[in-house]
């Protein structure tokens, strides 16, 4: 018995004295794997799409971080199960060590998880404000822009706002401020499924619902927001570069064809974004003159009541 | 052979006797009508596998329809009432009660006890179980609910999903809720006050351990599911408005109530895993659990923050920052006591004896996709992150090397661990060890990938997809995975089955386990055990085996480990 304690002791002084060795060596060893995982997450298959956003490329450096140190982790977790089950096979050790714990080890190695949420922890809120809030239009943009006091908003105050509107299973977006309150009074222009918008401005998106839960979401221009009925959300992207076009889908289940309710975004300059808006006015009031025309055809053949009805 | 002792030690003599009273009644009322905790624990262990390969089943068809885009095998209507289906088989009808099922068994054995507490709960609750699988099933016969297993009004509600089978599932809900309840209650009554002399809560199994806290976690989180899914059917059937955002109901209010439930329900699925691996682990290693105090602290940490971070699956909800930040750094903490777990469970295999059986290749599997698993969390949790990755592929690899990897393999490991108390006779060893590893295979090929399909932008629930989008390999790869998968969980089905006639028989102590279960006959009979040893340790059976070695001073063989633990 005593002879055990004082084996158990002397294999806890040695590694002891070993583990300085061992930190000497793990130490830099992890910072390169780190380095060397955090630098591969840019290929294809494992990060997220970033670049075309500020937003979005903020989102996906905070990923390639973590990234980092949850290859590390993997890594020295694994490696150290693999190296036991290769050494400790019963036929290579026949008589196992019987030992019941080491709170030391045990704090210690609870305290290392901490440290590394800690980090996590810490580097998300550096992050955040770069994500959330969004930035000031570029100065060449001004002409598309109106202010508005609705979160969120750059400093300026200075931004462009489009409403987004889910319902099964297509987009309708609406151009302009005031876009959720007073969209058919202002006759304001609008579209189905593909958004065009201006580069380097500042976009506001107002997320809503007209039947079921859907979720907005483009991942080259950020994360995802549900679009919930009965309540507003918000998002904003900037896109940084024209004559792109984005693809993105609902991502909540909304019904059959959840999987045709898909998105596009076209990035314009601002002054192809400004001829668009202008026709597409143009386009509505057109339509809206011929709806009109028909409306009083109707009437007067009486299949349309005055209120309106059939 | 090799020059150890350890596979020589003596059997115990084991003082049990099968009561005989002559049956009067056909065999089949026999089983219809028992309160015996082992033959309604082997009834749930029977009936879940039967649902697990149903659940399989439409996994495969799903992985099918996926495999080549724009494919047209499935319309979206079915393939939404597949979704469905499957996720609400494999936690409601699967996972759930399969842990029930091994609870049953091997709770009154492993603390020394000749039943549960209340035996007709016990019966009640496996019917309730069954009942609710063929109300469930039933639908197929009309029209399968097709709003996922969340259920998320207004999709549930009657004017999108007007079909009886959105009410069949609230049905389930509640019938397999109450089974669940009962149970829960049997089980903490049973491990409160039926444990043998000596086994103190520092001396109670590690299983028994995360089983109390499995019972404890449902009775806590299963009321409010069933509160939920009683507003879902009086909204959907009497007039309320609870959900109905057009009233000024909340769509967000069913979102909290039900991952108010469902997270802690996560914890219900995988902690009987995880104490299934901490019974595993030291019996196959030779070597005492590292850290015991630890692992079973660390249960109780787990189950109190499992019930404080629900909101993480609703980080794109309506909801303020600063709950976001919460959710964030509460579900970070839950990964402390997890990693606490694994690297107990890594410190067990340090330095031990390893035997390396068809269980033991599952519990190391666990870890190593677990800790996948566990790592993918970390990214989930970390909300901005959330924002990219929440409700795309990323997430059903994420919860599939969780659930799938973590509890599927740790069954895995308890089914091949117990088998021969259970049975009476050993699994085909090698059987088991290649369905170990097309098993293991086919799980990584299937869900690994998925992680670069979320990564690039491939939403969750969709039935088809277009060409071009990057996704068609890693879609073709998952589902050639999946059917690998599903070839090495018929290989180990198989194996069951075959093993049930044609095994080698065990005798009652085939792996020289740890716990008091191998300390009477496989299969044992009705009664347990005749005399209940007093409790000395975490360890009553091996405290008994260097007993009877000490006194006897001579070395038997034992049950017949030895012909395929390869010393």
């Amino acid at each position: 018995m005593r002879r055990a304690v004082t084996f158990v002791r002397a294999l806890l002084s040695a590694a002891r004295r070993n583990g300085v060795r061992i930190l000497a060596l793990a130490g830099p060893l992890s910072v390169g794997v780190y380095l060397a995982a955090a630098q591969s997450a840019s290929a294809a298959c494992c990060t997220l799409k970033s670049g075309a956003s500020p937003n979005a490329t903020s989102i996906a450096t905070l990923y390639d971080i973590i990234f980092g140190m949850a290859v590390v982790v993997f890594l020295g977790v694994m490696s150290f199960v693999l190296y036991s089950v290769w050494k400790f096979r019963a036929h290579k050790n026949p008589v196992a060590l019987q030992i019941h714990g080491n709170t030391r080890l045990e704090l210690g190695l609870t305290l290392g998880a901490a440290l590394i949420l800690v980090v996590i922890a810490t580097v998300t809120f550096i992050k955040l404000p770069s994500i959330v809030n969004p930035p000031n239009s570029d100065a060449s943009a001004s002409a598309v822009l109106s202010a508005s006091l609705t979160a969120p908003t750059p400093p300026s105050g200075q931004k462009l706002t489009i409403c987004v509107t889910g319902r099964q299973f297509i987009w309708r977006y609406t151009y302009g401020a005031g876009c959720n309150k007073a969209a058919w009074q202002d006759r304001l222009p609008y579209s189905y499924q593909e958004m065009v918008v201006p580069a380097g401005v500042t976009v506001d998106l107002l997320i809503q619902s007209s039947d079921v839960i859907h979720a907005w979401w483009i991942p080259a221009l950020g994360g995802k927001v549900d679009a919930v009925p009965g309540f507003t959300t918000y998002t904003w992207f900037k896109a940084l570069h024209a004559n792109e076009l984005y693809h993105g889908q609902c991502a909540q289940l909304c019904g059959t064809e959840h999987a045709f309710m898909t998105a596009l975004v076209k990035v314009v300059t601002p002054r192809q974004y400004t001829a668009w808006i202008a026709q597409q006015r143009q386009l509505v009031s057109q339509q809206n003159a011929q709806v009109g025309q028909i409306r009083q055809y109707l009437a007067k053949q009486g299949i349309l009541s005055s209120s309106g009805n059939f | 052979m090799s020059t150890t002792d350890h596979a020589l030690r003596p059997v115990p003599q084991i003082l049990v006797h099968e009561v005989h009273r002559p049956r009067k009644t056909k065999l089949w009322l026999d089983w219809v009508l028992t309160t015996d905790h082992k033959k309604i624990g082997i009834m749930y262990l029977v009936l879940t596998f039967v649902f697990f390969l149903l659940g399989g089943v439409e996994a495969l068809l799903m992985r099918s329809q996926l495999a080549v885009p724009n494919n047209t095998l499935i319309s979206g209507e079915h393939y939404n009432q597949l979704l469905t289906l499957h996720g609400t088989t494999m936690i409601f009808l699967f996972v759930v009660p399969v842990m029930a099922g091994f609870g049953n068994y091997f709770v009154p054995l492993m603390i020394g006890a000749r039943d549960m507490a209340f035996p007709r709960l016990n019966a009640l609750s496996f019917w309730l179980l069954l009942m609710g699988g063929i109300v469930f099933y039933a639908t197929l016969f009309y029209q399968p609910p097709q709003a996922g297993w969340w259920s998320y009004p207004p999709l549930s509600s009657t004017q999108y999903s007007p079909s009886g089978g959105q009410d069949a599932w609230i049905f389930l809900i509640h019938l397999t809720g109450i089974s669940s309840i009962v149970g829960a209650i049997n089980f903490y009554v049973t491990i409160a006050n039926m444990r043998a002399p000596g086994m103190t809560w520092g001396r109670l199994p590690l299983f028994i351990w995360s089983i109390l806290i499995y019972a404890v976690l449902l009775i806590i989180a299963l009321p409010v599911v069933a509160a939920a899914v009683t507003m879902l059917l009086t909204d959907r059937h009497f007039g309320t408005h609870w959900f109905d955002p057009t009233h000024h109901g909340s769509p967000v209010l069913w979102e909290n109530l039900f991952w108010f439930f469902g997270h802690p329900e996560v914890y219900i699925m995988i902690l009987p895993g995880f104490g299934i691996i901490s019974e595993v682990l030291p019996v196959f290693a030779r070597k005492p659990i590292f850290g015991y105090k630890a692992i079973a602290a660390s249960t109780i940490v787990i189950a109190f923050l499992s019930t404080l971070v629900w909101a993480h699956h609703l980080f794109t909800a309506p909801m303020p920052l600063v709950v976001l930040g919460f959710f964030m750094l509460s579900s970070f903490l839950i990964g402390i006591p997890t990693g606490v777990k694994i690297f107990n469970w890594t410190a067990t295999l340090w330095r031990g004896s390893l035997v390396m059986t068809a269980s033991m290749m599952y519990a190391i599997g666990f870890l190593i996709v677990f800790l996948i698993g566990g790592i993918t969390g970390i990214f989930l949790a970390t909300f901005p992150v959330d924002w990219q990755l929440n409700d795309t592929y990323f997430v059903v690899a994420h919860f599939h090397y969780v659930l799938m990897g973590g509890a599927v393999f740790a069954i895995m490991a308890g089914t091949y661990y117990w088998y021969p108390k259970m049975t009476g006779r050993l699994c085909n060893e090698r059987l088991g060890k290649v369905s170990f590893w097309v098993t293991f295979i086919g799980f990584n090929a299937t869900f690994f990938v998925q992680h670069a399909l979320g990564l690039s932008g491939m939403p969750r629930r969709i039935y088809t997809y277009q060409p071009g989008m990057g996704w068609s390999t890693y879609n073709l790869i998952s589902s050639i995975g999946s059917y690998i998968l599903a070839i090495g969980i018929l290989m180990s089905v198989y194996n069951f089955l075959r093993s049930y006639k044609h095994g080698k028989i065990a005798g009652p102590d085939p792996w020289k386990g740890n716990t008091l279960e191998w300390y009477t006959t496989s299969p044992p009979p009705v009664n347990n055990f005749d005399v209940i040893p007093r409790v000395r340790s975490v360890e009553p059976m091996r405290d008994i085996r260097l007993e009877v070695e000490a006194q006897t001073g001579r070395l038997q063989k034992t049950g017949g480990s030895e012909q395929f633990a390869r010393v």
